[in-house]
């Protein structure tokens, strides 16, 4: 199986401090992956050298395909509608009709002319994947998927995001502070500790690692097959 | 009443010239936090240019639009210099833009000599309610009102235009979704550059202009643009009309001695109101 995105020795500095140190890390294709690790690991400085937005000091990035990211804390443009907000989302692709999005993620089609910043959390977390979805990826990369949300809101996007998955044969990579969430959700996991991938496995294996239940999951697993 | 008439349409015809600026100062902000103090400048470059190409014989229509071409052009190397360089702040970028337009001064001079120009607009006196008047301050208005009602649809409905707003909404979020932000800020540039262009071939008929004719242009249009934070063009608009109907009615009723002091007493006091209320004013507009 190929690999839809491959970190090989990635190193990023900021005057002087090391952010990442020689990192590597695989997304296999049509594959969910998770990277944990606590708040300043080094994670959205990954999303950032990943995603073009900073250039590492060292190392090599390779992405198969389009590669479309949900920001962490959404990143609205809120005094724009859902449907522009989402149109702005296929920038660099000639097409941009939104239909097949509300086809996608029906909840969307009834607030297509609310603001965005009117919207609750959860709405806006759904416009960002909408919007992510709007390039047309092969790779999608989310960024704290669940931060700031209530449990129940979360489930629901959960659920479509395992949906668009299915669908769509989508390789995700899914940042996460919430090590549970992420290691129910994705086949594999890397933990990112002080800027270096500490463990990484299946994550049925991780989640029974006590490294893993010890730090992240409060000393319990619970992993749903 | 004829004279307060007269007045009035005297004041909307100058003070679209200062709303015209004020948008080019808005769309260069909103899209990169840069206060683009070489914004007066695009105008006088327009209309000496525009004032050349008449004498040189091109028809009417042909010379304006070179002189706002040019203005587009000059507002595009501004952008290149005071932007181009990634990383550049924009307090730095408003100090390389004032030295910009004191480099302007100089080519000005140099090409143009330091005496006032002026070139013949619409002739002929119309009778409004009235009111007589030089008939260009209506030409003035006729142009003016179309280029906010294009402004406002190209912001709003085009994908470009969506595109600026969202640089201007949320600059990481744009980045995200793939946007050239220095792009975006070198295209406003240049749509700032047209505008204050615009503003010098519309107004040079019925005001002369001198190469230092940009500091009573820049200090208006900032007043009007202050007006909305810098950010909204349609109350920029509003602030250009008023501070133009102000100013002409302080000139008729009182002295024209004191129109640029109306401009900076309103300027001064919506600064601070503003700053009392909500912060020093660039940080209130994001």
């Amino acid at each position: 199986m190929t690999g839809a995105v491959q970190i090989d020795n990635l190193t990023v500095r900021y005057a002087g401090a090391t952010a990442l140190d020689d990192v590597t890390l695989a997304v296999a294709e049509n594959e969910m992956t998770a990277l944990i690790g606590a708040n300043g690991a080094g994670k959205s400085t990954l999303v950032k050298a990943l995603c073009g937005l900073i250039r590492p000091d060292s190392g090599t990035i390779t992405v198969h395909g389009r590669l479309a990211h949900v920001p962490e804390g959404r990143e609205m443009f809120p005094d724009m509608t859902v449907d522009d907000n989402l149109r702005l989302g296929a920038w660099r692709r000639r097409r941009r009709d939104t239909a097949p999005i509300y086809d996608l993620l029906p909840d969307l089609a009834a607030i297509r002319s609310r603001r965005a910043g009117t919207l609750s959390g959860g709405q806006q977390q759904m416009v960002a994947i909408g919007r992510a979805l709007m390039a047309d990826p092969e790779v999608l990369v989310i960024d704290e998927l669940s931060l700031g949300l209530a449990p129940m809101i979360v489930t629901s996007l959960v659920g479509h995001l395992r949906n668009l998955h299915a669908t769509r044969n989508l390789s995700v990579l899914l940042i996460e502070q919430n090590a549970r969430l992420a290691l129910d959700l994705c086949r594999h996991a890397y933990v990112l500790e002080s800027g270096r991938i500490v463990l990484h496995g299946p994550a049925a294996t991780l989640a029974r690692d006590p490294r893993v239940t010890a730090a992240y999951l409060g000393g319990h697993v619970t992993v749903t097959p | 009443m004829s004279d307060l008439i007269g007045y009035l349409i005297t004041g909307l015809g100058i003070g679209a010239g200062f709303a015209l600026v004020a948008s080019g100062l808005v769309a260069i902000y909103r899209v990169t936090r840069v206060v683009n103090f070489a914004q007066g400048g695009f105008a006088v470059l327009a209309a000496l240019l525009t004032s050349t190409l008449l004498a040189a014989g091109l028809p009417h229509g042909v010379a304006e639009l070179g002189g706002v071409a040019l203005g587009a052009l000059a507002g595009l190397i501004v952008g290149v210099v005071a932007i181009g360089r990634p990383g550049t702040s924009p307090g730095t970028s408003l100090i390389v833009t004032l030295g910009l337009g004191v480099l302007a001064y100089a080519v000005e001079v140099l090409i143009w000599g330091d005496q006032p120009r002026s070139f013949p607009g619409l002739t002929g006196v119309a009778e409004v309610a009235g009111a007589r008047l030089p008939a260009h301050y209506l030409l003035i208005l006729a142009v003016t009102a179309p280029v906010f009602a294009l402004m406002a649809w190209f912001f709003a409905r085009t994908d470009l235009g969506r595109a600026l707003t969202a640089c201007a909404s949320n600059r990481y979020a744009a980045q995200v979704v793939g946007i050239d932000v220095r792009r975006m800020g070198l295209l406003a540039f240049t749509i700032g550059g047209a505008l204050g262009g615009l503003a010098g071939v519309l107004t040079t008929p019925v005001q002369q202009v001198t190469f230092d004719s940009d500091v009573t242009l820049i200090v208006n249009g900032f007043a009007a643009a202050v007006l909305g934070g810098l950010t909204r063009p349609m109350i920029a608009l509003a602030g250009g009309l008023l501070l133009g109907v102000t100013q002409t009615l302080v000139a008729g009723y009182g002295g024209g001695a004191y129109q640029m002091e109306v401009a900076l007493v309103l300027m001064l006091t919506v600064m601070i109101v503003q700053a009392a209320r909500t912060g020093p004013v660039p940080e209130t507009a994001r």
